[in-house]
């Protein structure tokens, strides 16, 4: 699995109320979502951004509210992955659980710039920032997370009999 | 090697000797919750995959708290989802307008959570129940919906973080004070991915709703859980809730720590988490002067009969300050008709303020008291992101419920030992 994208790049501790603010959580729609997606941070993102686009974060990446509608929003947003250094748990694991990828990888969330093209092979955990013909390691996934993953979520990996650790 | 009280508890819901910290282990859950914003999510999930039945209707929970009773259209159609899935699987603790409170005050005031019990929620505030020697921790819709099919989750589980307690705590401050001032020590990471376990002699000290305030928000460093040790504190207050078998856990003696912090109560100092994160804290006496337009006393955190005591024993005999709106919250109805004959409603009546049916609504900008740009307000809630309780440019000033209360009559942040 792979994405390629450009760029939006945000600072540390984004939270799950900028990214998607509360008053647009009486709707579980992912498309009403993803309208609103960092709405709060950064208005025009919704408008600027293209499917397979890449959001980098900082440190704890999603904390706060367990909502889902989190990743739903950047997921159904059409962003391919996100990449910090590191995210609050809630987040990711409910952006496993969605199938929303993302990557941990300090060194990638320091040297790449907003609008840098950027792409993610998800099994080796390589990025590459080929605006500025650098490479990144991030720590790939343990099998089981990989197995959840690879079946777009864990409820279609319960379905397949793999959503047991 | 030892283990932790939540490494032992992870074990002995996944049906092993031990465990040890980042080992992904498949829990039996013991309760699984949403709420009317979480549970509709799970529902399409649940649906999705073709699921007929709930894992044990007496282990499930549903509370319509957030935008309860009904703020809007789409609010009531969520409810509803919630309300119809709850009938048609049997769910046994269904709690609608009337009989619900905030999730992790009803909990707990139900006896649906007891020591050694493992509780996943569809909220990030479940990790409270720590408060009463769980492991219990919040997570996501898809989680629900997994953890009401088969009443399992995955974990990874976690490391751990050592709290230990001494002394007491001085008049007029709370746990809201304890755990803003671990937040502010150790960062809005400090805790990621670990369990944050509270013991030592300065427990005995703390009663029920300091703890599940303190537990309430490990959420707030990051953690994974937050747990206490269970002492007579804890048992008193389970042995009137709680009639089935459950098991006290004790961390081992040799039970590895990634640090151990040594909190002396005493010590600690009313605090205040300045906007936009938790961890940016201040003592009560390096606050400055900030001017507030509205204040709330309520939520998960602060919203218990000891919060409502403390609120009316500093605005009793007082008015609070012209536009400063004031808003109380009860965190259950329970709790709304001990205030009421307790005589806390006339005291916040007479004081000026307004107060309301449970609801999470303001903490989270829902509804019943967003701010508009450029105000503040001083609340006993959670956080304090950018625009977590109304506009982007407004600005939410967490602390306990005695300066709250304070804040309000002064119009400004306050020391409540100054009124």
């Amino acid at each position: 699995m792979n994405a390629k994208g450009t760029v939006f790049k945000y600072g540390d501790n984004i939270d799950t109320d900028v990214i998607i603010p509360a008053r647009y959580l009486n709707t579980p729609d992912h498309k009403e979502l993803a309208a609103h997606c960092m709405e709060d941070i950064d208005a025009s993102f919704i408008k600027t951004m293209k499917p397979g686009d890449i959001i980098v974060g900082g440190f704890n990446f999603g904390c706060g509210s367990s909502r889902e509608h989190a990743p739903i929003a950047i997921k159904a947003s059409g962003v391919s992955c996100v990449i910090a250094k590191t995210f609050a748990r809630i987040f990711y694991r409910n952006s496993i659980n969605i199938g929303l990828a993302i990557l941990e990888c300090p060194e990638a969330s320091d040297r790449i710039r907003a609008g840098d093209e950027v792409a993610v092979d998800f099994d080796t955990g390589l990025i590459e920032n080929l605006t500025r013909g650098e490479r990144y390691q991030a720590e790939p996934f343990p099998p089981f997370i990989k197995e959840i993953i690879n079946h777009n979520g864990l409820m279609n990996a319960l379905a397949a009999g793999k959503g047991k650790a | 090697m030892g283990m932790t009280m939540t490494q032992k508890i992870l074990a002995a819901h996944a049906g092993l000797d031990s465990v040890r910290a980042g080992q992904l282990v498949s829990a039996r859950a013991d309760m699984v919750l949403g709420n009317d914003i979480t549970t509709p999510v799970a529902v399409n999930e649940f649906n999705k995959a073709g699921f007929t039945s709930v894992f044990d209707t007496r282990k499930v929970t549903i509370v319509l708290d957030h935008f309860i009773p009904n703020k809007d259209i789409k609010a009531a159609e969520q409810a509803k989802t919630c309300r119809q899935f709850a009938r048609k699987y049997g769910v046994e603790h269904f709690y609608d307008v009337g009989e619900m409170g905030i999730e992790h005050a009803l909990l707990p005031e139900k006896g649906l959570v007891a020591p050694g019990e493992l509780c996943i929620g569809a909220d990030s505030h479940t990790c409270t129940y720590g408060a009463l020697g769980a492991f219990s921790t919040g997570v996501g819709s898809t989680d629900m919906a997994a953890g009401l099919a088969t009443g399992t989750a995955w974990f990874k589980v976690p490391a751990a973080l050592r709290f230990e307690l001494r002394g007491s705590l001085a008049p007029n401050v709370s746990g809201k004070d304890v755990i803003l001032h671990i937040i502010g020590m150790i960062g809005v990471d400090g805790a990621l991915y670990k369990s944050m376990e509270f013991g030592g002699e300065g427990l005995k000290s703390l009663t029920i709703d300091d703890r599940l305030c303190i537990a309430n928000m490990a959420i707030e460093a990051g953690g994974k859980n937050g747990i206490f040790e269970v002492d007579e504190t804890t048992l008193a207050y389970v042995g009137e809730r709680v009639s089935r078998p459950y098991t006290v856990y004790t961390p081992d003696p040799d039970a590895e720590y990634e640090k151990v912090y040594e909190i002396d109560l005493s010590q600690i100092k009313s605090t205040v988490a300045f906007p936009h994160l938790p961890e940016n804290t201040r003592t009560i006496d390096q606050v400055g002067d900030v001017a507030i337009d509205q204040v709330v006393i309520g939520s998960c955190t602060n919203g218990r009969l000891s919060d409502m005591a403390a609120a009316a024993r500093i605005l009793k005999g007082h008015h609070v300050a012209r536009d400063c709106r004031t808003i109380i919250i009860p965190a259950t109805m329970q709790i709304y008709r001990d205030c009421m004959k307790l005589g806390y409603t006339d005291i916040f009546l007479d004081a000026g303020c307004v107060v309301s049916t449970p609801t999470c609504g303001p903490c989270l900008g829902g509804y019943m008291g967003i701010l508009a740009e450029g105000e503040r307000c001083v609340s006993t809630t959670n956080r304090n992101f950018v625009g977590r309780m109304g506009h982007p440019k407004s600005e939410v000033y967490l602390a306990s419920p005695e300066v709250a209360a304070a804040s309000a009559i002064a119009g400004k942040i306050a020391d409540p030992n100054r009124i």
